[in-house]
């Protein structure tokens, strides 16, 4: 049973609202962290009364959501899955900072309602009165991935035709400043388009909002057939990642050889980047490769953005100059693997094909 | 109909037992494990009464055999109890003999220690063991680690339909043939975080909660972990370790409020729906009922309009059993499935406690004392989130 990734909404730190350009200018944002480029007004897709109430990551997952069913043609999805590594971070911070600051008085219902992980999900639900399947995973590096998956098998086992499927984090300053405690960020102001030149320790955390509308069958709007996924938790070696990708291959009938391009989730972090240079020289060491993180930053659920660039290559045929980084553009395109990492620990494939 | 899944373990921790024997114990002898907070420093203390477990971390920790506490929340040392539990109940040696997945589910995460160190790491620029524990995936990580998991791991999180997501996940995975054993559940501890935002939302009663009761007042939060192993079908090949089959589940969203249900319990009767046409059982097949069952005033009248719609002309036993538990939140989906089991495999139907007076609205009550020797065959357990995530399990005898 095949699965196509037949409509998509993408809210970045880039231009990408708009499906009908690829690739858009690519954006430098010179900071500390990655912000999205928000819609010039929400008004279009949600009611301004309801609007007011919610935080930027909700209204972002909810506009992303409805351009992306829109641009499938669909009304009512058979699922509606979501993926958050850290779920509504602003409305959980003012929860949060009102308790500790007033001694638990003052407390804010609506930031309590908000904070919750499934607040994207119910709400798209509310919105387009979708009563079918409804999940939200929030596991760090395979948030994304667990709702991709889940999407897939619901719709292999004939429970739905087709799903809307989202990656959704935001970035707030208090959140930089306590991450920034561990020390996986760099230091200074970044030139985000120049993050794969300067590999050092660290890498430029941001955010992002992208759904997908997933379709049993083909139609006109489709960009690809996503062929499948993969997950690995704390692999022992490299070659436990290596064996993930050459059975996810071998279970579509394919070989290394039939990969046109890699796209990694490299992120400018040294030590981390080493982990695909090593794949990839060992695997498909003649293959272009190229990233995406320069566009969008690091965060628990930027493998949807992965995953938005693989698919917009597969459509138009065309890979954006600012996304390679070894290698030539291959004239066709045809499939496409997918690589991400989160800290090394969580491991992700994806293999898409050109329809 | 898809292949079927069996339960061959399961494991639990709550604020009436650390394990699965006291567990029914306390059901069978009516103890509630309701009393006022002694864990948590908040304003609430003696206004509200909770369902705690009856360890502190320390103690939580020195049953695990863990003598370095750093890292380790309250939502990871439960969770370590209770899927101990199931994995030696399911007679697991070797974690990876066979495909092993871990589906946990938690929304409050390590929140128990950020509201303690949040502006120790704002302000102070002073990190420490915790701070990497503020997520939901951390707990499942621990769990994933100490049992050597490294194949497919994930978090769900639907607020208190949480846990059931997890398990039916599981089960779906392993029907498809990607996994062959799973290990699915929930865990939840209290925090001031949202003790405060339930009490914000001003549904938590200071008393016991009486669910399904006409002066029902709200909820009381309790905490707690419980984790099952699921297995296909080369389950059969040793039939003795199966403890019921999970043979039905149905999800479906409300789509109606972020925080209420609507009242004639739309998204509560699709859910049961679901699972009932999964299992291809009718509805008279279905012996007794854990309502999700949170004593407020919004979700009982609902629920309850949904299984009258779904059931009636015969109502099956119904109960709620959150004045045993409290509302575990997170957990609550696996807890009282575990509840729903011991209770058809003990053919008794636990009591929904501090219940007086039926509902005006509704047409039934709910069972009220211990019921024994009722042969059960198919029990359902409901769980509902916020943004009406609504899920409902079927089990049936083995």
């Amino acid at each position: 049973m095949s699965t196509y990734i037949s409509g998509i909404g993408c809210i970045s730190p880039q231009k990408t609202i708009d499906n009908s350009v690829f690739p858009a200018e690519a954006v430098n944002q010179n900071a500390l962290f990655l912000q999205c480029i928000q819609p010039e007004s929400y008004r279009d897709y949600i009611n301004p009364i309801l609007s007011r109430r919610l935080s930027k990551i909700i209204k972002m997952g909810i506009t992303s959501a409805l351009i992306s069913i829109k641009d499938a043609g669909i009304s009512n999805p058979g699922a509606i899955i979501t993926g958050t590594g850290l779920g509504c971070v602003e409305d959980t911070e003012k929860f949060l900072m009102t308790m500790l600051d007033n001694n638990e008085t003052l407390m804010n219902p609506t930031n309590f309602m908000q904070s919750t992980y499934n607040t994207i999900s119910s709400q798209i639900a509310i919105i387009l009165k979708c009563f079918n399947y409804n999940s939200t995973y929030v596991h760090r590096g395979f948030s994304f991935e667990s709702a991709l998956t889940d999407a897939i098998d619901l719709m292999q086992s004939t429970v739905a035709e087709s799903a809307l499927v989202g990656g959704i984090d935001e970035i707030t300053e208090n959140h930089f400043n306590v991450t920034s405690l561990l020390g996986h960020w760099r230091t200074k102001p970044q030139n985000n388009l120049e993050l794969f030149e300067h590999k050092q320790k660290g890498t430029l955390p941001g955010e992002g909002s992208v759904f997908f509308t997933l379709t049993r069958n083909k139609q006109a709007s489709t960009y690809c057939e996503l062929k499948g996924i993969k997950t690995v938790y704390k692999p022992a070696t490299m070659d436990v990642v290596a064996g993930s990708i050459c059975a996810l291959l071998a279970e579509n009938k394919l070989t290394a050889h039939n990969i046109d391009l890699i796209i990694t989730g490299m992120n400018g972090d040294q030590q981390g980047d080493a982990v695909y240079d090593e794949i990839c020289q060992t695997m498909f060491d003649t293959k272009a490769v190229a990233g995406f993180k320069n566009l969008c930053g690091e965060y628990h659920t930027a493998s949807a953005f992965g995953l938005w660039l693989a698919a917009n290559i597969l459509k138009w045929q065309e890979v954006p100059k600012i996304s390679i980084y070894k290698g030539f553009r291959p004239n066709t395109i045809q499939n496409i693997l997918l690589h991400n990492h989160v800290e090394g620990k969580q491991h992700s494939i994806m293999l898409l094909s050109k329809v | 109909m898809g292949k079927r899944i069996f339960v061959t373990g399961m494991g639990i921790i709550s604020a009436i037992g650390k394990n699965i024997p006291d567990t029914f114990l306390s059901l069978s002898q009516g103890r509630s494990g309701l009393g006022r907070i002694k864990q948590i420093d908040t304003i609430h203390k003696n206004e509200i009464l909770v369902a705690e477990v009856g360890f502190s971390n320390s103690e939580l920790a020195a049953m695990l055999g863990i003598t370095d506490q750093q890292g380790y929340t309250r939502t990871t040392l439960l969770a370590l109890v209770a899927a101990n539990e199931a994995v030696a109940s399911a007679q697991i040696t070797d974690m990876n003999q066979i495909p092993t997945g871990l589906i946990s589910a938690n929304t409050v995460g390590g929140m128990d220690k950020s509201e303690i160190y949040y502006y120790d790491y704002l302000k102070l620029k002073k990190p420490n063991s915790y701070i990497e524990t503020h997520d939901c995936a951390d707990s499942t990580e621990k769990l994933a680690d100490h049992f050597g998991i490294n194949g497919f791991i994930s978090t769900v999180s639907t607020a208190c339909s949480s846990a059931a997501n997890a398990m039916l996940l599981g089960a779906r995975l392993i029907q498809n043939g990607t996994l062959k054993r799973v290990i699915a559940g929930g865990t939840e501890c209290l925090t001031k975080f949202h003790i405060n935002g339930f009490n914000s939302l001003k549904i938590l009663d200071p008393d016991p909660c009486k669910p399904f009761d006409q002066n029902r007042k709200g909820i009381n939060l309790g905490e707690g972990a419980g984790y099952v192993i699921l297995e296909g079908e080369e389950a059969l090949q040793n039939p003795g370790r199966i403890i019921c089959e999970l043979s039905g589940w149905g999800n479906a969203c409300e789509a109606f409020h972020q925080t209420a249900s609507s009242p004639d319990g739309n998204g509560a009767f699709l859910a049961m729906k679901k699972a009932l046409d999964m299992s291809g059982l009718k509805p008279a097949d279905i012996t007794y009922i854990n309502a999700h069952g949170t004593g407020t005033d919004n979700n009982d009248v609902s629920e309850g309009h949904a299984i009258e719609n779904l059931f009636a002309p015969t109502i099956p036993y119904v109960s709620s059993t959150k004045a045993f538990t409290g509302h575990t939140t997170s957990a609550a989906g696996v807890v009282e499935s575990i509840i729903s089991i011991l209770g058809m495999k003990n053919r008794m139907i636990f009591p929904n406690l501090n219940f007086t007076q039926q509902i005006e609205e509704l047409n039934f009550s709910p069972v009220s004392e211990l019921k024994t020797n009722i042969e059960q065959k198919h029990v359902l357990s409901n769980s509902f989130g916020f943004g009406g995530n609504n899920t409902a399990l079927i089990f049936s005898k083995f």
